[in-house]
């Protein structure tokens, strides 16, 4: 296991990328953050921290469950099925630019679900993609607009996002397979 | 994860799992406030609502959360079906079953016809109500109800009011609070008071007011006139003298009382009308919250219906 970023680069990623937003949408109006559930969601609300800081005004902050909208649902054998959360979008999100945030960009899976879900809440003028790590291996044709930090990785490595707010500290970690996996 | 593949009562449901449930009806509430309220998640399921007894509000119920789920559904009301032909129950359910649904919620007048398919059958079953027996998604909506009123259920005072002994809803009740950790009254006169009801972990009282008294939550059940074969009550003026819910046995209760009624209501027999459609009766709520719950019950069984050959 190594770590690829710790808590000064991240949030040195999440300025970077505060000020690429402000850049690139000429200020904050018509912006709005949706953060993917679990952890797109506290990544959403720090980017909207640190724009009120750089620009001095609040971007409306939402929560999108996608578990409901996932094409692998009922198609696994007889098991559990992933736990529902609750979807908070407390804004029309109709006529507004959308940054939709995720901790990890990996087979673009998880984005075309919640991009689904996001065309059910209105019709937003454009949707931006906002993810912390970008892994590789995308199996549709997604792209990222802003990218924390690009993370070449194998299959069979996993990504690992933790922070303050859920796992108690900041940082990526890269995970090797462990060898049971591998059996 | 739910341990069973069908719902056939509360009975067969730990804690944890009615945790579980309650949790995921909780998420489900907001899809009812979206501009499109729907979800793609039970997309390609084809869900059977067959009921043989009549029903307003569960059937309806039921079918909003099944299409808010993308399911394909199908209502049958057994008075238009080969029921009527002399066709028996399962019968009438392995030829559905030839068409190849994935779940049958069903209502039933006798009391363990739900089990019986669950058995003989391949689809997941749901219980809408089996006879007097139990109504597991009716519990499950009034937990719901008083969770988001009381934010929890352990410690309160919980009293049941009315037909007992033709209550399935009671039935279902009373195990689901006493799992949870609630404290239930059972109120009503003692012709309808089913024998040994103390063994369930019920206060019984013929007394209103006793169960009433300090109340965090009164629950209203109906004279069920269909089900009664005998006197049972002198009069339905009698009987809401004696066991009738007014405002002023309301005052007895606590004073953020949260009076239920899983419906249909009979007016002037057990419930005032101005208790009913007072600030303390949240009997709309639970029929709204009724559909995030059969969301949620559908959606979990949903998950382990293929099983494993």
């Amino acid at each position: 296991m190594s770590q690829v970023m710790d808590a000064d680069r991240m949030a040195r990623a999440l300025t970077r990328i505060s000020h690429e937003i402000l850049e690139r949408n000429r200020g904050t109006g018509e912006l709005a953050l949706v953060g993917i559930r679990t952890r797109g969601v506290p990544l959403a609300r720090r980017i909207a921290h640190a724009l009120r800081d750089i620009n001095h005004e609040d971007v409306p902050t939402g929560a999108l469950d996608i578990t409901l909208y996932r094409d692998d649902l009922m198609r696994q054998p007889v098991g559990p099925q992933p736990v529902v959360r609750r979807t908070e979008i407390p804004f029309s999100i109709d006529e507004r630019r959308i940054l939709l945030v995720d901790d990890v960009l990996y087979t673009g899976r998880t984005i075309r679900a919640a991009l689904d879900a996001l065309i059910d809440f209105g019709r937003p003028r454009a949707i931006q993609l906002i993810v912390l790590v970008d892994r590789g291996h995308r199996e549709l044709p997604i792209k990222a607009d802003y990218v924390g930090k690009n993370l070449p990785t194998s299959i069979k490595q996993s990504v690992q996002v933790r922070l303050q707010e859920i796992d108690g500290d900041d940082e990526v970690l890269l995970t090797e397979p462990s060898p049971a996996e591998g059996a | 994860m739910l341990k069973s593949r069908h719902l056939l009562g509360i009975a067969d449901l730990e804690a944890d799992e009615i945790g579980l449930i309650l949790e995921t009806a909780e998420a489900m509430t907001e899809i009812a406030a979206r501009p499109i309220k729907k979800v793609p998640a039970l997309r390609g399921r084809t869900v059977v609502n067959l009921f043989f007894e009549p029903s307003t509000r569960t059937r309806t119920s039921f079918e909003v959360a099944e299409k808010r789920l993308s399911a394909d559904t199908l209502s049958i009301a057994v008075a238009q079906s080969s029921v009527t032909k002399g066709e028996t129950l399962l019968d009438t359910v392995r030829n559905l079953e030839a068409m190849a649904p994935d779940m049958i919620v069903m209502r039933h007048p006798s009391s363990g016809a739900p089990h019986l398919l669950a058995r003989l059958c391949r689809s997941v079953i749901i219980n809408a109500g089996d006879g007097m027996h139990e109504h597991p998604t009716q519990a499950l909506l009034d937990a719901f109800t008083i969770r988001e009123h009381k934010k929890r259920l352990d410690g309160l005072k919980i009293a049941i009011v009315g037909d007992l002994l033709h209550s399935r809803v009671l039935r279902s009740n009373v195990q689901l609070l006493n799992k949870m950790g609630a404290h239930v009254w059972a109120c009503g006169p003692s012709t309808l008071m089913p024998p040994g009801l103390a063994r369930f972990g019920v206060r019984p009282t013929t007394s209103i007011d006793k169960a009433v008294d300090g109340a965090d939550v009164v629950m209203m059940l109906r004279i069920q006139h269909e089900r009664m074969h005998g006197h049972f009550i002198p009069s339905t003026r009698e009987y809401f003298t004696l066991f009738g819910l007014t405002p002023a046995r309301v005052a007895r209760a606590a004073p953020d009382v949260i009076i239920m009624h899983p419906g249909p209501m009979n007016r002037g027999v057990e419930i005032d009308s101005d208790v009913a459609d007072g600030p303390y009766s949240v009997i709309l709520e639970q029929v709204t919250n009724g559909v995030a719950v059969r969301m949620a019950v559908l959606y979990l069984l949903a998950g382990q219906e293929a099983e494993a050959d």
